[in-house]
């Protein structure tokens, strides 16, 4: 029996080894050094944090958070944890504090930046328990994180490291972001979807341009998108983030790639009975039908049409996730628009036509290489670079991931 | 009860069993049948529901929109073979029983067996109805599935 290797094949992005989404000591390894390191986790939209008090508990990586308005006006996070046993200090999704939280445990309070402010018999009872005199509650709280908004959305970080959101994404991925969140946003809706995969299947998945018109067949049965439609793929000097988009030029129907190919994609004689489904409005007035973007480590921010997300990635183990989906209109949309937004939310979402598959391929990948610990996907369209193209067959972005990725683990 | 609204329940309980058989029984095409031409038909969790967010899992609002889920379903989109089988408790009719449209709200639950022979309690919940005369048969022109859970497993491929 051979020793067992955690090696990465020299020289090359176009290899990962399949451990990486099996390993225990991996998937430990990096919720620190990823999700607790030098990255902006995406938390949550500052309209769910609207008022002083309002807040939401989520995660960065496993680490149960508060996210919270200031009386300040400013948003701040810190662990959801209770600095005397650790119980969680917010058990709501979402809520309303004057003041301050306080563990349901024991009583102990925080004020909205996570301060330990009170202690229940901090000086005993009849002059008999408490705590030492010499206890400093400053010296104690749950960590706190450093906040940062961007276009209504809201990114934390446990790292002093972690540069400004605007340097952390790049321009051409900020002029992405603000493309598609350039307005105040409304929720119109929430729902949680379980992958039984590890979650860098799922990131490499959204990433992945090369799959979207194979895997899924509604979008080449409707002509929604193609791969011979104009279109391409921005990755992020890093490699770290990217995002792809299709442009709405019709080309000719009767092009012969797929067919050439005989690709399932082509499917004759399908039609929609109610064609409404993919009525879009060119809302941001640049043909760009589609556009998926990503942002290093746990973020999708998603322009199907005009169906609007955004997803959260939660790791859940090496083998699960949670995917959040929060889905999104404009505040001052109009009633046909908001109509247009529900009946399009069919594309996405665990029952989406065009993102049902996203859900279960990535378990077919987990299962599938459940013995393969040391051999490796293979992913090399476009080469083994990790730059921008204005095509979408290519793996690019998915090597500029590994690109990102590697480099945070190594450091 | 009055024989009228007797008679409405014993209805409304036939129709519920009718369109589970149609759902378990992988007659997805007889599903687009049980409502009205005007319906509307949503999946949503009692989360969504309750802080009045519209948006649905699945969101009909034309039978059209239901015919063409059942064809995405058989030609195009891909998920591993997977049946349900659905419990539907009894319903209770809500508001006036004679004349125009009646409210009723039927508690389900609906277990996935996948093919490795795997079976879950996929979900749970309320069918809320507004149900129709229609052609001699009684319709849905509205069916909102309120899921307890807002956490669906990997994907939700056939309806509910």
């Amino acid at each position: 029996m051979g020793e067992i290797t955690r090696a990465w094949p020299a020289d090359t992005l176009a290899r990962v080894p399949f451990w990486v989404y099996q390993d225990e000591a991996n998937y430990t390894a990096e919720l620190r050094r990823i999700f607790e390191g030098p990255v902006w986790s995406y938390v949550c939209l500052e309209s769910d944090v609207a008022k002083p008090g309002e807040f939401r508990t989520t995660f960065v990586g496993e680490m149960p958070v508060i996210v919270v308005r200031g009386q300040d006006g400013g948003v701040h996070a810190f662990e959801n944890r209770c600095a005397h046993r650790g119980a969680l200090i917010a058990l709501d999704d979402a809520g309303s504090v004057k003041n301050a939280f306080q563990c349901v445990y024991h009583a102990w309070s925080y004020d909205l930046r996570g301060n330990l402010i009170g202690i229940a018999f901090e000086k005993g009872s009849n002059g008999r328990g408490g705590m030492p005199s010499d206890f400093c509650k400053a010296d104690h709280g749950p960590r706190k994180l450093r906040t940062t908004t961007l276009c209504g959305l809201v990114f934390a970080t446990l790292s002093p490291a972690t540069p400004p959101i605007e340097d952390y994404l790049g321009a051409e991925i900020l002029g992405r972001v603000r493309r598609v969140m350039g307005k105040p946003v409304q929720v119109l809706g929430r729902f949680t979807q379980a992958l039984p995969n590890n979650w860098k299947l799922y990131i490499e998945n959204v990433k992945d341009t090369y799959h979207a018109s194979l895997l899924h067949a509604f979008f080449g049965t409707f002509r929604i998108t193609r791969l011979t439609q104009g279109g391409g793929v921005l990755v992020s000097p890093d490699g770290a983030h990217h995002a792809s988009y299709t442009i709405g030029v019709p080309e000719d129907a009767k092009s012969a790639a797929y067919r050439e190919q005989g690709i399932r994609s082509e499917l004759d004689g399908f039609r929609l009975a109610d064609a409404r489904l993919l009525d879009s409005v060119d809302e941001f007035n640049d043909r760009i039908q589609l556009q998926i973007l990503t942002v290093f480590p746990n973020l999708v921010i998603q322009q199907v049409q005009n169906s609007l997300a955004v997803r959260q990635v939660l790791p859940r183990g090496p083998d699960a996730m949670d995917l959040h989906w929060t889905y999104i209109g404009f505040a001052d949309d109009t009633a046909d628009m908001r109509q247009r937004r529900l009946r399009q939310a069919n594309l996405v979402g665990p029952a989406g036509y065009v993102s049902m598959e996203d859900g279960c391929v990535g378990g077919f990948v987990q299962r599938g290489a459940a013995a393969a610990s040391d051999e490796v996907s293979v992913i090399n369209m476009g080469g083994e670079g990790t730059e921008s193209m204005d095509t979408r067959a290519t793996e690019a972005s998915v090597r500029g991931f590994w690109k990102a990725y590697r480099r945070y683990m190594d450091s | 009860m009055n024989p009228g609204a007797e008679r409405l329940l014993a209805r409304v309980t036939q129709l519920n069993a009718d369109y589970a058989r149609a759902i378990d029984d992988d007659r997805l095409e007889d599903w687009p049948g049980f409502f009205a031409e005007k319906c509307v038909y949503k999946i949503t969790s009692a989360d969504n529901h309750r802080r009045g967010l519209q948006v649905g899992v699945i969101y009909a609002d034309t039978i059209g929109m239901l015919r063409d889920r059942v064809a995405a379903l058989r030609e195009a989109n891909v998920y591993e073979r997977q049946t349900y089988r659905h419990l539907i408790g009894l319903p209770a009719l809500i508001g006036p029983v004679e004349g125009g449209e009646v409210r009723a709200e039927t508690p389900f639950l609906v277990v996935r067996i996948m093919r490795d022979g795997t079976m879950d309690i996929f979900a749970t919940g309320r069918y809320l109805d507004a149900l129709v005369e229609d052609g001699g048969a009684l319709r849905f022109r509205e069916r909102i599935v309120v899921c307890d859970s807002g956490r669906f497993d990997t994907l939700l491929a056939i309806p509910l």
